[in-house]
């Protein structure tokens, strides 16, 4: 069947297909289409699910938890604040080994009030042990919701998985996308399976307190698993190419690196974009590629070493900011080929709050630091000071003269 | 149901890391001999996270999942849709009871809006609430539940608010059953758990549970003090079921004439938590506010049992 669609409502068709029994969410722009489109299934017959209203995200997390618990596959989504309020449980969903799936539409933080897109969000959450995959068309969407469950409930990860995919540019606009036979969904997706569950013929006490001597071992296994989840995720997206015919990548996807001497690397839909950016600078004389990071934890850290080893100079794209360093996407693809010899790497920030990225902007700065010519660090090339921001400037600057400081 | 009609089979084990006297174990023991094996339980941020032992050992023979401070409600709602399912499914052949197990802190404070959510919701669960009066997990601190004038580590001059009351707001939501419970009066509390059992929605119950470390008396004195908080009022039992309020064992003898309503100083002066409203000298004030108050709730409730008894059935919710 072949749909034209909102990425919102192809994502609801991901959670159908995966045969979730259990969907908890809290409405927040962008992400609520999602949830209305799955309460439309679920009251039409379409789909055999409980469907819980909750009154808050905090709350959406601590259902799919207890339902991810009980042994059924549960399904969330949320955006910007909604994930934020979720932190706390995040780490809990992860600590406590269960699997289950929820989609994060990356929208940017307040204040001030902005439902744009950017990934401050998601890399918030990067360290609560959730693997993170970042999606950059629609028909991806869907297949990665797919996929999310298969590698999440896979006995060698048993993590939760989040799907990403940015705020409107993806959420709100129309794709086409092809939706996949049920039954073919289902030889790729085994009924649900997870490393424990509260079962009643075998009662056990899950999450209690854990002293100093244990709780590193869990913590470690944690890690074990995201390691292993690299394989999962290759296996994952060749066998869903062999089913079902689409393939988007695995941990990375690549474009025009196979003879490339310089590299653009970013996520979600800005990688779409530097498609253009590498034509464009292949036109002129760059003979660059591009690598769109799909998979940020577990980060691809082989991949890049070996796509970036022979290169010249790569622009690593940041839609997020870690105050006080850089770019989390440039601080890690730094460490990742650290003492491997490799390219030098540069890192711009832009686009945060849903602030256009165009191609023109990419060509320009790669242009620059193929030539070693942008600052250390991560640049900020589209900040302008416009009126507002001198009104702003000036009293700033009055302030600062009353309080002495210079 | 008398003490020696309870079921024999023990789903709280030895062992557990509880203090000595422990009202929270105690409860657990009850509720579990009365809601039996056909029981999934989930237990918030509190001391049972601490008491049912560390891992990997548990005192807690039925499964259990531990989650924090905030979720009971939510959880509970997420473990209850996800049994609807496996019940559809044939899984269970009965739909298990979930349990959640939170103290005051987790119901009265941080966890109030889940708690609420999933009764709006009308969520199959039953949600207990463990009331110690103050968050004893983290060395007692005030919580919402804490009573007017008593001492914690942060209300050291005495708590200057009235504490509020979670039972009442459970019973403005109109879930199908609101009880409350005693350690004193383990039989009504049994038969408050089994009733529960057998309803359908969210049920909500919530167990005064006198703490010895935290309001310091000795240990050997939890059950005393319990029934000292009845029958002074500082504590009421009841249920509440089909828009009615039922007193029930203590504090209906106390409404009904059969037994006396003590003064609230004896209930007040067993405990050190309100010993500086004696020493170094005694605070009038404070005590009579106390006893005001419950007097006029009693006062209130005597009249119309009485009026009811002859003219009307009125009914009307405690507040204290
Ligand atoms: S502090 Fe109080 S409630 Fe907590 S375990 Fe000790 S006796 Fe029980």
């Amino acid at each position: 069947m072949r749909l034209v669609e909102t990425g919102n409502h192809v994502a609801a068709w991901g959670a159908r297909l995966s045969r979730v029994e259990v969907v908890s969410a809290y409405p927040i722009t962008p992400q609520t289409q999602v949830i209305e489109e799955i309460s439309r299934f679920i009251d039409e017959g379409e789909m055999e699910c409980e469907y819980i209203p909750v009154e808050s995200e905090h709350s959406a997390m601590a259902a799919m938890i207890g339902a991810a618990a009980m042994g059924v596959r549960a399904f969330s989504a949320t955006s910007s604040h909604g994930l934020a309020y979720m932190h706390e449980l995040l780490h809990w969903a992860a600590a406590v080994r269960l699997p289950m799936v929820m989609v994060n539409v990356n929208r940017a933080l307040g204040p001030g009030w902005n439902i744009w897109c950017d990934h401050q969000d998601t890399m918030a959450a990067r360290d609560t042990g959730w693997i993170q995959l970042y999606c950059a068309d629609h028909q991806e969407i869907l297949d990665t919701v797919i996929q999310a469950y298969r590698i999440s409930e896979d006995p060698r990860v048993i993590l939760p998985v989040m799907v990403c995919y940015d705020a409107f540019l993806m959420s709100h606009t129309y794709m086409q996308v092809d939706i996949p036979d049920q039954e073919a969904v289902d030889r790729f997706l085994p009924p649900f399976r997870s490393l424990w569950k509260l079962d009643l013929e075998y009662p056990f006490t899950h999450g209690s307190v854990i002293y100093p001597d244990d709780y590193e071992e869990v913590r470690f296994s944690m890690q074990q698993a995201m390691d292993n989840a690299r394989r999962v995720i290759s296996e994952a997206a060749r066998e869903y190419r062999d089913l079902l015919g689409f393939y988007h990548g695995e941990l990375v996807e690549t474009y025009r690196m196979e003879d490339a001497e310089y590299a653009l690397l970013a996520l979600g839909t800005v990688a779409s974009e530097c498609r253009v950016a590498v034509d464009e600078l292949r036109e002129m004389g760059y003979p660059c590629g591009l690598v769109r990071i799909r998979s940020y934890r577990p980060f691809p850290v082989a991949e890049l070493r070996e796509l970036l080893a022979p290169l010249r100079a790569a622009l690593v794209i940041d839609r997020a900011v870690s105050f006080g360093l850089e770019g989390p996407l440039f601080s890690e693809v730094k460490a990742a080929v650290y003492g491997n010899g490799g390219p030098s790497i540069h890192g711009i920030i832009t686009g945060l709050g849903g602030r256009d990225v165009p191609y023109d902007l990419i060509v320009e700065n790669a242009m620059a630091a193929f030539k070693e010519k942008l600052p250390h660090g991560s640049h900020w090339p589209a900040v302008r000071l416009n009126e507002h921001h001198r009104l702003v400037k000036r009293s700033l600057e009055e302030y600062w003269k009353k309080e002495g400081v210079r | 149901m008398r003490l020696r009609d309870f079921p024999a089979e023990e789903l709280f084990l030895q062992g557990s890391a509880a203090c000595q006297g422990c009202p929270g174990s105690a409860a657990l023991r009850v509720a579990f001999k009365a809601l039996g094996r056909n029981t999934i339980l989930c237990v918030i941020a509190s001391c049972t996270s601490v008491l049912q032992s560390p891992f990997p050992v548990s005192a807690l023979n039925l499964p259990t999942l531990n989650m924090a401070f905030a979720t009971g409600g939510a959880v509970g709602s997420g473990m209850s849709a996800a049994a609807e399912r496996l019940t559809a499914r044939g899984k269970f052949k009965e739909k298990p009871t979930i349990l959640v197990w939170a103290g005051d802190g987790g119901t009265y404070d941080i966890g109030i809006q889940a708690l609420s959510g999933a009764a709006e919701r009308n969520a199959d669960l039953i949600y207990v609430c463990y009331n110690n009066e103050a968050y004893s997990n983290t060395g007692t601190q005030r919580s919402g539940a804490t009573p007017y004038a008593a001492w914690t580590t942060n209300t050291t001059k005495g708590k200057e608010e009235w504490r509020k009351d979670v039972a009442q707001i459970m019973v403005a939501h109109g879930i199908p059953y609101v009880a409350t419970a005693s350690l004193a009066y383990p039989t009504d509390m049994f038969r408050k758990f089994a009733k529960a059992r057998e309803i359908r929605g969210t049920r909500y119950i919530e167990i005064q549970a006198p703490c010895p470390p935290g309001w310091k008396f000795p240990s050997s004195h939890t059950v005393k003090i319990a029934r000292l908080a009845v029958q002074t009022g500082m504590w009421m039992l009841y249920e509440h079921e089909n828009g009615k309020t039922t007193y029930t064992a203590g504090t209906q003898r106390i409404i009904q004439g059969q037994a006396k309503l003590l003064p609230v100083e004896e209930y007040l002066k067993a405990q050190g938590r309100f010993r500086h409203l004696f020493h170094p000298e005694r605070d009038e004030e404070r005590i009579a506010a106390i006893q005001k108050r419950i007097s006029d709730v009693f006062e209130t409730l005597q009249f119309t049992h009485k009026m009811k008894e002859h003219i009307m059935d009125i009914e009307i919710s405690p507040r204290l």
